[in-house]
């Protein structure tokens, strides 16, 4: 078992037997929260702060829950009617939170990169729950083992990230994880909606769906994301439900057995059809659900961990 | 007064020659330049002999578009401070860029900042004012009165004037005049919220990104203003490939226009953003290598004509933020000739066509007497040994600021002494 990451800020930083590591210990969380009693110590006596500087609902919801279950003291922080408001840095803000010594601190916040600054100036392990357009780790850890559940394996798959790839943090953060896995990944989207120079990346770029999804074993769709979209980028939701939008006559082109996922909210109508979203035998979106309370359990055990050892390394240090 | 400045290797930038001799300095200017050795050193009286120990002498380097945070922002530079920081950087001649917080756009703020550079700063400051009135692109500013009281040229900085009437009206009238105008080419619609150069790293980073053609397309229609009104034109940055060809095209057809370019753009590239950190945020951003070497080339060629350190001092809090968030630019009077030497050392540029990048054809283009070793020029010179390593600790530089994207990083060439109209005004080790 290997995790040495003393911050998970990005899939970038952790090596695939790390990727495994997690995915291995989920699993174990997987099957604790099937039971009546969920109850785990893993974190009894840790303090967990959720700051989000950007509304959620289910990531914040799945973070407390974890956090919960693994025993620690959960307190949850609406950042965005804060004292940012009132003119404090985001440093100062981590500072004056660093100060009350929690030892997670679970972190979203709309800048890329921002979630790294914080990580810098607090001796607590830092979460990234979603950091602009940059990355989001954990969806990208319980994408990965929706998949490995489903699939059998997380390797030598074909699959697509379909829609609104420019400004999303998921879509960065799976191709990252897919691709350290050595999977063969599609992107596709409207010419408009895909970022520049992501070929030099080593995926396969598709402006037409049915062509991106021919032979695919997983598609993952994307939200639009309007709220973070400045004006023109699609000429309106009806074509773009016309020519993006995930429905039976498309998912046809991909392999029989492929499975659909999508990281929620969705958008109903407008990049997935209603039907096969709610479809048990295609969708696995609400699996995608329930492994992301067992993911982020075992991403906060291992930080704890880690955490631990390095206090006590420092502890002995100090007696020395 | 007679000094006399033996055993140097000139660097003459006119010429493009190096050459071991001497310079005799008499009330503030050159009076002899002798590149045969001296017999003797007697005439000149005792501690007027400077022996240079055969390093380098050049002209004073005349930067062009310093922004010195007076008025409005005297905290993060001031005069003072950043006279200091020239002088330490073999900056002699300072042209200051009128993006203040009020930005100098009237006669009087013109002549309040004049009289307090010239109390205030060791080495010559000349200002530039605003093309239009507050840099908001709507009316031009009075470009007549604003040349009577000492401005060497007119520009909005990184405000592109939007509205092609505005600016076509106000080359028209600085043509009248002869006034140098200085445009930053860039299409803003493009660019608006970009913080880097879009590609590959950009789209990892999750950072908004501009086209390098946005330069293009700026410089096109500037270029087409200046054939319409025949206007002296100045592109301040110049960092793309792109936007090479047609700036070869316009020269070769004659038409009164030069480009710059920082040492920032030269030096570094994209990928030095690396995890976010926003000393490397400028503006432009930081281009690919590609490009990169392109403006090298360039400047080495003479198509791009003037380097520029394009100092821009920003406090640590204005620093300390999400990258997105963060003001651009950074500090450069001190780093400017270590920074470019990477670049002779590189093999990519001689020292005289540095020089002349950095100090002849600035001071041509405004029209000023500096950046020639030659008899009658000022003697404003920069001594410097272009070997000298060290790693550079920002908490040294003498600017108030200390946003410097060199921190830490190993550098080769030091100044050794910086004198202005014959006067001493740095040595090294004071």
């Amino acid at each position: 078992m290997t995790f040495r990451a003393r911050h998970l800020l990005g899939i970038e930083h952790l090596a695939p037997e790390e990727i495994r590591t997690v995915l291995d210990l989920a699993e174990k969380y997987v099957e604790l929260n099937q039971r009546t009693v969920k109850h785990a110590d893993a974190l009894a006596g840790m303090t967990q702060i959720n700051m989000f500087f950007e509304a959620s609902t289910r990531t914040q919801a799945s973070f407390e829950l974890a956090g919960k279950r693994l025993g620690a003291d959960v307190m949850n922080m609406a950042m965005q009617h804060s004292s940012l408001k009132k003119g404090e840095t985001l440093i100062d803000t981590a500072l004056t939170l660093n100060a009350m010594r929690p030892d997670l601190l679970v972190v979203r916040h709309p800048a890329s990169g921002a979630v790294d600054l914080l990580a810098q100036k607090v001796n607590g392990a830092v979460l990234n729950a979603g950091d602009g357009r940059h990355e989001h780790p954990t969806q990208a850890l319980l994408d990965a083992l929706t998949i490995r559940r489903a699939k059998g394996r997380i390797q030598r798959l074909t699959v697509a990230i379909c829609g609104d790839i420019a400004h999303s943090r998921v879509a960065r953060s799976n191709l990252i994880l897919l691709g350290k896995m050595e999977n063969r990944i599609r992107l596709i989207a409207p010419p408009t909606l895909m970022p520049a120079g992501v070929r030099d990346l080593g995926c396969e770029v598709f402006d037409d769906m049915r062509e991106g999804l021919k032979d695919c074993d997983v598609v993952m769709m994307l939200r639009l994301q309007k709220e973070r979209m400045d004006g023109g980028f699609i000429p309106s939701e009806r074509e773009y439900y016309h020519r993006y939008g995930l429905d039976a006559e498309k998912l046809a082109h991909a392999k029989a057995d492929a499975i659909v996922m999508h990281p929620g909210p969705m958008n109903r109508g407008v990049e997935i059809d209603g039907e096969l979203a709610d479809d048990i035998n295609r969708s696995v979106i609400q699996d995608q659900v329930e492994m992301g309370v067992a993911v982020r359990m075992a991403c906060m055990d291992l930080l704890a961990r880690n955490l631990r050892a390095e206090r006590g390394r420092q502890a002995v240090g100090v007696m020395v | 007064m007679t000094t006399l400045l033996t055993n140097a290797r000139l660097i003459d930038p006119d010429a493009l020659t190096e050459t071991l001799g001497a310079l005799v300095v008499a009330d503030g200017k050159i009076t002899e330049v002798l590149t045969q050795p001296l017999e003797t050193t007697d005439v000149f009286p005792a501690g007027k002999v400077i022996d240079c120990k055969g390093k380098c002498l050049a002209p004073g380097i005349v930067d062009l578009g310093v922004k010195v945070g007076e008025p409005g922002e005297r905290h993060k530079e001031s005069f003072r401070s950043a006279g200091l920081a020239a002088a330490a950087g073999g900056v002699t001649t300072i042209i200051a860029r009128p993006d203040t917080a009020t930005c100098i756009d009237t006669p009087e703020t013109l002549e309040f900042v004049t009289r307090r550079a010239a109390e205030a700063s060791p080495v010559r400051i000349r200002h530039m004012a605003a093309l239009t009135k507050g840099r908001e692109g709507r009316e031009m500013t009075e470009i007549g009165f604003l040349i009577d009281a000492g401005a060497v040229a007119f520009t909005d900085c990184d405000h592109v004037v939007t509205d092609t009437r505005v600016l076509s009206r106000a080359l028209t009238y600085a043509k009248s005049l002869g006034a140098l105008v200085m445009g930053h080419p860039q299409e803003p619609g493009l660019s608006a919220g970009a913080a880097t150069t879009s590609g590959k790293f950009a789209s990892l980073r999750g950072l908004p990104g501009v086209s390098p053609m946005a330069e293009r397309i700026g410089f096109d229609r500037d270029m087409g203003l200046v054939e319409m009104t025949g206007a002296k034109y100045h592109f301040d940055q110049i960092t793309t490939a792109r936007a090479l060809p047609p700036l070869e095209r316009a020269k070769r057809h004659g038409f009164d226009v030069t480009a710059g370019t920082s040492i920032h753009h030269l030096t570094l590239n994209e990928f030095d953003v690396g995890d976010y950190r926003t000393f490397f945020k400028v503006k432009p951003p930081l281009r690919s290598e590609d490009d990169r070497l392109a403006v090298v080339e360039a400047v080495a060629s003479g198509l791009i004509d003037i380097i520029s350190s394009m100092h821009t001092p920003q406090d640590e809090e204005s620093k300390r933020l999400p990258f997105e968030d963060a003001a651009s630019g950074a500090v450069a009077l001190e780093t400017l000739l270590p920074a470019a030497m990477r670049l002779c050392h590189a093999g990519h540029l001689t020292l005289p066509q540095l020089f002349r990048a950095m100090a002849l054809n600035p001071a041509r283009r405004l029209g000023l007497p500096q950046g020639r070793l030659a008899v009658g020029a000022p003697a404003d010179l920069v001594l410097f040994d272009p070997d000298a390593p060290f790693l550079l600790d920002r908490s040294t530089l003498r600017s108030k600021s200390k946003n410097t994207p060199f921190d830490g990083q190993r550098m080769e060439g030091r100044v050794l002494g910086t004198w202005v109209a014959g006067k001493r005004i740095f040595t090294a080790g004071d």
